[in-house]
């Protein structure tokens, strides 16, 4: 292996899922802030959220399609400025009051 | 919602928007405040160090209430490849002063904080309400917003868009184009909490003392970006940050790259027995002056983040935030005495007030920066590698001769870059920065 493999093998290990206990969230159920337009394909932005969006939000589906389940979305706005223009996704804040609530920030 | 007509509707309780509703307040205008989250400061992230200046031209007693973490007396750059660094550490008992002039913090306290010294100050703050848009008369002129609230409209002679890098209502009203990739970076960032005299041990600290580490090289693996760590009372502000435009090139996880960071052999004994308690991911606009949106218009004015106003070479943007949220509430409030409208003309004001202080001669003196070091991987790479061999080399005591030693570092470097590469590199960097 060489070293940027090495590097990218312990990048994939990270649980980001694990990091966001650390977090408190305010869910507004059944209303997610960040919809993702159907599509067969998936562009290469939006198969490039599947590794860099922080909370790892995005992911490929079986049948390769992206997919977003937003619950632990740090509002970061990453996927809006990627996929925002293009109509890729949908980008809105959650309602107000909900959402991610920084206690250190 | 209220049916009285404001003086000014400020967008945000950030930074900027706590001193332009401050500024107004104590002016004596009418203020209305909104900010999306539940408290000011829940939706907020930063490094955090505070420069002390810019807050004290707005409350020049913040030291007696404000919470403060540590002042400044140490800063540590530091250039790291895979197994080493090459520091530049700067310490000074004379930054144990009166008056320090930086301190770290925590944005979810500080904002806190402030927003509470703008009520006291008279404005009126309403959380848990996400401004939509803007709303116009036939002319064109900005009059109010609309919010997610039932009957969410409100109006008022002038709008401080405060809302932060993200820019939405700017946005959606087509005050702005869209950021590009190019021009923001991602930071993600943890917080590390350990007792406090652990840290003083650790950094080499007493009483309110605190050291700042800023690192870049192999770490953000060639895309333009930095590290930090930050001592904080009880906690370490640990955090990285990369261009997004690099991230979706590179496909690289910005929490892969904190655990590399944090796993570095340099960091880990510092983080080593603490506890997290939590996970951050924030943008910050980095692309300077040829970035910045249109900061006025009828009725409309725009402040902080939300202007592209920071200087990423020297990490500041509260202060710049701050600044030009004073800055835009005194424009106003002149206006305001004068009697005279909030139209596009008479808020040119503002670009003057800018002109006039360290705001807009910093961001065009570091116009060129965010494209040197966008289009420089080998800043990012190379760079640090050749260093850090160079110092080894220099420092090891193995039986070769100096000059030897000498001659193997120049090599190393023009076998890394061509003469002519290193010369280029040498005199774009220099002509950036001028
Ligand atoms: C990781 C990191 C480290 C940093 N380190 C430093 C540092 O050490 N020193 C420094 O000086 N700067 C630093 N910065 C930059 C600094 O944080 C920003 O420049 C500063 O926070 C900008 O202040 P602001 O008020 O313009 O925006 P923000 O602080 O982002 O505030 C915007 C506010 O508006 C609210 N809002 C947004 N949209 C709406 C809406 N539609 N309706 C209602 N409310 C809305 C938000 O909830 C938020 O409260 C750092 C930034 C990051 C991300
Ligand atoms: S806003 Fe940030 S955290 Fe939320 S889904 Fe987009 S990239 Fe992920």
């Amino acid at each position: 292996m060489t070293k940027l493999e090495m590097g990218a093998a312990a990048q994939t290990a990270v649980k980001v899922e694990e990091k966001l206990f650390y977090n408190r969230y305010l869910v507004d159920a059944g209303r997610p802030h960040i919809t993702v337009r159907p599509h067969d394909t998936p562009s290469a932005a939006l198969l490039a959220l599947t590794r860099i969006c922080p909370a790892g939000c995005y992911s490929q589906a079986d049948g390769g399609q992206v997919e977003i389940a937003s619950d632990g979305c740090m509002e970061c706005g990453t996927c809006r400025v990627l996929c925002g223009e293009s109509g890729d996704i949908e980008w809105n804040y959650p309602r107000g009051g909900f959402g991610v609530l920084y206690k250190f920030g | 919602m209220s049916q009285e007509k404001f003086d000014a509707i400020v967008v945000g309780a950030g930074p900027s928007g706590n001193a332009a509703a401050y500024t107004l307040a104590r002016k004596g205008l009418n203020v209305l405040q909104l900010e999306r989250g539940e408290y000011p400061g829940s939706k907020n992230v930063q490094g955090a160090i505070l420069y002390a200046k810019a807050l004290e031209e707005i409350i020049p007693d913040f030291r007696e209430s404000a919470p403060l973490e540590r002042h400044i007396i140490e800063q540590r750059l530091w250039m790291l490849d895979d197994s080493s660094y090459v520091g530049m550490h700067y310490r000074s008992e004379d930054f144990n002063e009166d008056r320090p002039s930086r301190y770290t913090i925590l944005r979810a306290q500080f904002d806190k904080w402030f927003s509470q010294q703008v009520r006291d100050a008279g404005a009126v703050l309403l959380c848990e309400t996400t401004v939509t848009e803007l709303l116009r008369d036939e002319s064109g002129r900005v009059i109010g917003v609309a919010t997610d609230r039932d009957n969410g409209t409100v109006y008022a002679d002038v709008v401080i868009l405060a809302e932060g890098v993200n820019g939405l209502v700017g946005r959606r009203s087509k005050l702005r184009e869209e950021l590009q990739p190019e021009s923001v970076a991602l930071a993600v960032k943890e917080m590390h909490f350990l007792p406090k005299d652990v840290i003083d041990a650790r950094f080499n600290l007493k009483g309110g003392e605190g050291v700042v580490i800023e690192g870049m090289g192999t770490i953000t693996e060639g895309m333009t970006g930095t590290a930090f760590i930050y001592t904080n009372n009880e906690s370490l502000s640990v955090g990285i940050g990369c261009l997004v435009s690099d991230l979706a090139q590179t496909g690289r996880s910005p929490a892969g790259l904190l655990e590399a960071f944090k796993n570095h052999p340099s960091v880990k004994p510092l983080l080593a027995g603490s506890e997290i308690k939590e996970y951050a991911a924030h943008l910050i606009p980095e692309g300077g002056l040829k970035a910045m949106p249109e900061l006025f218009g009828d009725g409309w004015i725009v402040v902080g983040d939300a202007g592209h106003f920071v200087n990423a070479v020297h990490r500041e943007g509260s202060n710049l935030a701050m600044t030009t949220g004073r800055l835009a509430a005194e424009t106003v409030a002149d206006l305001k005495q004068r009697g005279v409208p909030c139209s596009k003309a008479n808020l040119r004001a503002y670009t003057k007030r800018l002109e006039d202080c360290f705001v807009m001669k910093d961001m065009k003196k570091y116009k060129d920066i965010p494209s040197f070091l966008h289009g420089n991987r080998h800043l990012f790479d190379l760079y640090p590698r050749l260093v850090s061999k160079a110092a080894q080399n220099w420092f090891r005591v193995d039986g070769k001769d100096k000059l030897t030693k000498e001659k193997e570092i120049l090599t190393s470097f023009r076998k890394g870059r061509t003469l002519s590469g290193l010369l280029g590199d040498a005199f774009k960097m220099a002509r950036a920065w001028r």
